[in-house]
């Protein structure tokens, strides 16, 4: 008789693994009915906002003005930070023009003894720039914990113990927050931070030369510090410095050394934008360093943004300050602006995008996939994904790819204020020097550095050859015929062509190495070139550079080493030839004409001059030219100089890189604007456009869900068969 | 078992010092401190004042193992090693050189790491052990022999490649999940859907090849044969008994890197855009951030023996025949 069963209990019909499977298709469900495209990295309450996407590679290392120095921590800090005087967006060559100051400040001269000079006064006679800067009443921060009040009028959060930051974790924490109006004493106290013995702030060894009692500043800062415990917070409105003073409510006096014509310069950036001395006082409260709460992450500024979250492992947010002073959009530009649309919104006030949400994205291919997608609106272009970008036609010519086209996409180029040059080390006995020899080797390697090739394989054509340390854009770079660096170049109907490679073997000949010999003793030419590389990239770039050497038949030895002992080795002046780059400070031919000026060469001097070059004639121009004014006669000078440069050839001009950026057609106001950081308030989309692109673009594609499913299926129905056949075999042996 | 553990425990204490003297020593071969400081400073107009100052404030401007200058054992304590590692066995990270707390960091990220590590292992497990047991049903069929090409096949890809591919299929073809990104809280699902797929997809091989040995090696045993006899189910059999019999060499590999699951993907975590403490790694290695990559190091040894301990602690629970003494 049949065992009797007792029936199962009853339970949940579906199996564990049902149930996640039920849960997944739930959430995909849900995800589709949220009428987002189920690719969308944001959240569906973001739809049609007028928020602006972009992405981030890195954290920024420091977002306090004193500090920050980088071009990806000016993204943000350019928009927070209000320095006193600004770059024109639209017009060119770059022009300053204030932001928060009432009018352009005009220096005064000083002699030694204090007494006013005439403005013509010889640069000699003079000991001191007087700039005295007048600041808008009106101007007001952005709300800040630190500005917050209590009901006594006290401020609220400048006596925290650790107890009262337990449940403290960001800004946010801090259920009040207020304002200030900007006044004088903030940009006082800001040039003060530069000297701060806990900050390291960048330019303070420049600032030093200039910026009239800075350096001993910073020995009394450093003193007094030393006498505070670790947590004291040094008062600097305490230690007053003579060359930047108060004067009253709305305007202060910055006192530098000398002439300094391009310290107006400095003006237009964030090391001298204001910084409140509550915002020192909140955060360096104990605990607050703990949690990652401090002006190097949470900027307070007056700028017509400000950032709201920082979290640079994964998100930081930009949302319009409230506080925001108001400006409109610039009624006019360069020619041709109007035509490409950039004077349509003149007049408008500022800025038009409401927040701005960077995310973390560590690697290229999925940042530009992303904006294929419509997921950001902007985009640079990494050699990756050139080719799917950009097409270049048999003239030369560079265009959108079809497919981009198709989208909308508009691309701007822009030559950037940088230049790369190798350099020859001036003191070095074979390469370097004032001798005829020296010099007619060093133009011979300036004709057979092919950088016209360099540029299209390396750069993939984003470059333009350099023929002189100046980058268009910049006062004193000369277009055409009259640009072309004669030593290196002939120029034709086409422009202007490198000499023929026999021309470079000619001056070789002719300096006494004649097929790369030295006509003396025989032996084979062989050259040194110090480098940094050593990777896989490095490698390629090296093999072309020796193979440029090969046409002259020099045998070039390349020394790789690390950038700490390639930088000493250029400080003992013992480097041969090597590779460098400048990006400008500031748009002025004295900040590309100083990296050959003799007082600053860098043999022992630690200057900027990196060839050690040192010519009376160049340097008599230099001092007689950073002074000037531009014009026709500053333009003489420097075409004398770059002559001069040119002749004596201690680099091989390079290339001025070209940036390319990709913008959807939602995207206006897309100017590029190489000086300026603080651009984004110009920048305008329509988000409605984007919401309709985003979704022509990222329809799901359901067939492959079936196909995985049938595969699945196709996968389990014969193992469930052969399994079932296998179970009866076993059962059919054992009955037989 | 108490004494095992104690023992085990100052076992490390030696161990973590090694590792941590291999770092530092590996770390200061590549970078002195003097490339620390101008990473930290910038490229443009840095004095050589302004390199020395900066060492002095964090605490680089000492020797960096051994302080010829220093009398009797302020030798070894007056240096960069000592003063940078001693804080590290009572997990303190300090602030990493560009200034931000690393515990406070660590304590941030972990998740997200762990929002992909451990989906990823457990259904990485299930997925895994299901084939594998599927393979060694089938033992010497053409199911088999398929299953195992496709292991050798699947073993034989870079798991960069995965990435990409399941990135250009998934997100950009056919337009189903975010290619990258992530959300804090239910809405990480979305992102890390595909990461945890590939994860579990690109371990198949590897993974499937050696639990399908396993479970070969003990399906021949004679208590498989006697249950077999008796008719067992062929499933109960493998789920049930050669599954229990084979769990200790699989948690040879399992509970070994349990507590790793904090330390994340380099690769997955930096394609991903998932803010864990993979990417945190890189990224202080390309930043040259000593304090950072100090830390994780000394983390990452402390879980993996952590790990080891675990595992021979696991062993017991499986197989009572075996005593940790």
């Amino acid at each position: 008789m049949p065992e009797m069963r007792a029936p199962e209990p009853l339970s949940n019909p579906l199996n564990p693994v049902a149930r996640w499977i039920l849960f997944i298709l739930a959430g995909v469900v849900l995800a589709a009915c949220n009428d987002q495209p189920w690719n969308s990295p944001y959240p569906p309450d973001q739809a049609g906002a007028n928020i602006l996407y972009s992405s981030f590679n890195a954290r920024p290392k420091h977002l306090d003005p004193a500090q920050s120095y980088s071009a990806n921590e000016a993204v943000f800090t350019g928009q927070i930070y209000e320095p006193p005087l600004q770059y024109h967006f639209l017009k060119r060559p770059y022009q300053l023009e204030p932001l928060t100051v009432t009018e352009m400040p005009r220096p005064y001269y000083l002699d030694a003894e204090g007494r006013r000079l005439a403005d013509d006064t010889a640069v000699e006679d003079i000991a001191f720039s007087v700039y005295d800067i007048s600041i808008r009443p009106g101007i007001r921060y952005q709300p800040h914990p630190a500005f917050a009040r209590d009901g006594q009028g006290e401020y609220a959060y400048h006596r925290l113990d650790a107890a009262a930051l337990d449940d403290v974790e960001n800004l946010d924490d801090f259920p009040l927050s207020g304002s200030r109006e900007l006044i004088a004493a903030d940009y006082v106290y800001q040039v003060k931070r530069l000297a701060h013995p806990r900050l390291h702030s960048p330019i303070f060894g420049l600032m030093a030369d200039y910026i009239a009692g800075l350096k001993d500043y910073a020995v009394t800062l450093r003193e007094a510090d030393k006498a505070l415990p670790e947590a004291r917070v040094l008062d600097l409105n305490q230690y007053p410095l003579s060359g930047a003073q108060v004067l009253d409510r709305y305007r202060y006096r910055i006192t530098v050394r000398g002439k300094y014509p391009q310290f107006q310069y400095w003006l237009a950036m964030p090391f001298f934008a204001p910084v409140p001395w509550e915002a020192d006082v909140f955060y360096s409260q104990p605990g607050m360093k703990e949690r990652n709460i401090s002006l190097d992450w949470y900027p307070v500024g007056t700028g017509p943004y400000m950032l709201t979250v920082n979290n640079p492992n994964r998100q930081m947010v930009l949302e319009r300050n409230p506080n925001f002073h108001g400006e409109r959009y610039p009624d006019s530009g360069e020619a041709g602006d109007a035509e490409a649309g950039y004077l349509d919104d003149a007049g408008r006030e500022l800025p038009f995008i409401d927040k701005v949400i960077y995310s973390l994205e560590k690697e290229a291919i999925p940042t530009w996939n992303k904006f294929l997608q419509g997921y950001y609106d902007a985009s640079g272009i990494s050699s990756d994904s050139f080719d799917q970008a950009i097409q270049v036609g048999g003239g030369g010519d560079i265009s959108l790819t079809p497919d981009l086209k198709a989208r909308g996409v508009h691309l701007n180029t822009a030559v950037s204020t940088s230049v790369y040059y190798m350099g020859f080390n001036m003191l070095d006995p074979v390469v370097g020097g004032d001798s005829e020899r020296a010099r007619l080797l060093r133009r011979a390697i300036a004709i057979a550095m092919d950088y016209e090739e360099y540029i299209s394989i390396f750069a993939n054509g984003r470059g333009i050859p350099a023929q002189s340390p100046l980058p268009p854009e910049i006062f004193g770079f000369r277009e055409g015929q009259a640009g072309i660096n004669n030593y290196v170049y002939a120029w034709t109907e086409r422009g202007p062509q490198r000499k023929p490679i026999a021309e470079a073997r000619r001056l070789l000949a002719e300096a006494g190495y004649p097929d790369g010999r030295d006509i003396k003793t025989g032996k084979p030419l062989v050259l040194y070139l110090d480098a940094t590389g050593g990777g896989p990239d490095d490698s390629a770039r090296q093999n072309w550079i020796r193979k440029q050497f090969d046409k002259l038949d020099i045998q070039l030895q390349i020394r790789n080493t690390d950038y700490n002992r390639f930088q000493d080795k250029m400080l003992k002046g013992r480097a041969q030839i090597f590779q460098w780059g400048w990006n400008a400070d500031y748009p002025d031919p004295e900040n590309f004409l100083f990296l050959l000026y003799g007082k600053n060469i860098k043999f022992k001097h630690n200057g900027e001059n990196a060839a050690n070059y040192k010519n009376p004639e160049y340097d008599r121009l230099f001092e007689q030219m950073k002074n000037m004014e531009n014009g026709p006669q500053r333009q003489q000078i420097i075409d004398r100089m770059i002559e001069i440069l040119r002749h004596d050839a201690p680099w091989v001009f390079g290339f001025h890189p070209k940036q390319f950026v990709l913008y959807h057609a939602w995207y206006f106001n897309a100017k590029s604007n190489l000086m300026a950081n603080n651009t984004l308030k110009y920048r305008r989309i329509d988000p409605q456009l984007r919401e309709q692109r985003r979704h022509e673009w990222n329809q799901p594609v359901l067939w492959p869900l079936g196909l995985v499913a049938l595969l699945l299926v196709l996968m389990v129905v014969p193992a469930v068969v052969s399994y079932r056949r296998h179970e009866n075999r076993r059962v059919q042996t054992v009955q037989s | 078992m108490f004494a095992y553990i104690i023992r085990r425990t100052l076992y490390a204490i030696p161990i973590l010092i090694g590792v941590n003297m291999i770092t530092f020593v590996l770390f200061f071969v590549v970078n002195s401190p003097d490339d620390v400081a101008r990473m930290n400073l910038g490229m443009k107009h840095v004095t050589p004042e302004a390199i020395e100052k900066w060492k002095a404030d964090h605490g680089y401007d000492q020797p960096l193992l051994y302080n010829a200058d220093a009398p009797g054992v302020e030798r070894l304590t007056d240096t960069i090693f000592f003063e940078k590692s001693v804080k590290l066995f009572a997990f303190e990270f300090g602030s990493s050189d560009a200034g931000r707390d690393i515990g406070a960091d660590i304590s941030e990220r972990m998740w997200p790491s762990l929002a992909i590590a451990v989906p990823t292992l457990l259904l990485g497990l299930l997925v895994h052990v299901s084939f594998a047991m599927l393979l060694a049903f089938f033992r010497g069929t053409y199911l088999d022999l398929s299953g195992v090409i496709l292991c050798v096949v699947l073993m034989s890809i870079s798991g960069l490649f995965y990435i990409i591919a399941g990135q250009y299929l998934f997100s950009k073809l056919f337009h189903l999940v975010p290619v990258s990104g992530y959300e804090p809280g239910w809405q990480a699902w979305r992102f890390v859907l595909l990461p945890v797929l590939i994860g579990v997809f690109s371990g198949l091989g590897a993974s499937g090849r050696w639990y399908r040995t396993i479970f070969l090696e003990e399906i021949n045993r004679d208590y498989v044969r006697t249950a077999r006899a008796k008719g067992l189910p062929e499933l109960r059999l493998l789920f049930r008994h050669v599954l229990k019999n084979a769990m200790v060499p699989i948690l040879t590999g399992v509970v070994v890197i349990l507590p790793l699951l904090f330390m994340g993907s380099l690769i997955m975590e930096s394609f991903f855009g998932i803010p864990g403490l993979g990417s945190y790694t890189i990224e202080a290695i390309q930043k040259q951030d000593f304090a950072i990559v100090r830390a994780m190091v000394f983390l990452g040894s402390v879980l993996y023996i952590i790990g080891l301990l675990l595992t021979d602690l696991s062993y017991t629970l499986v197989d009572p025949r075996i005593r940790l003494s």
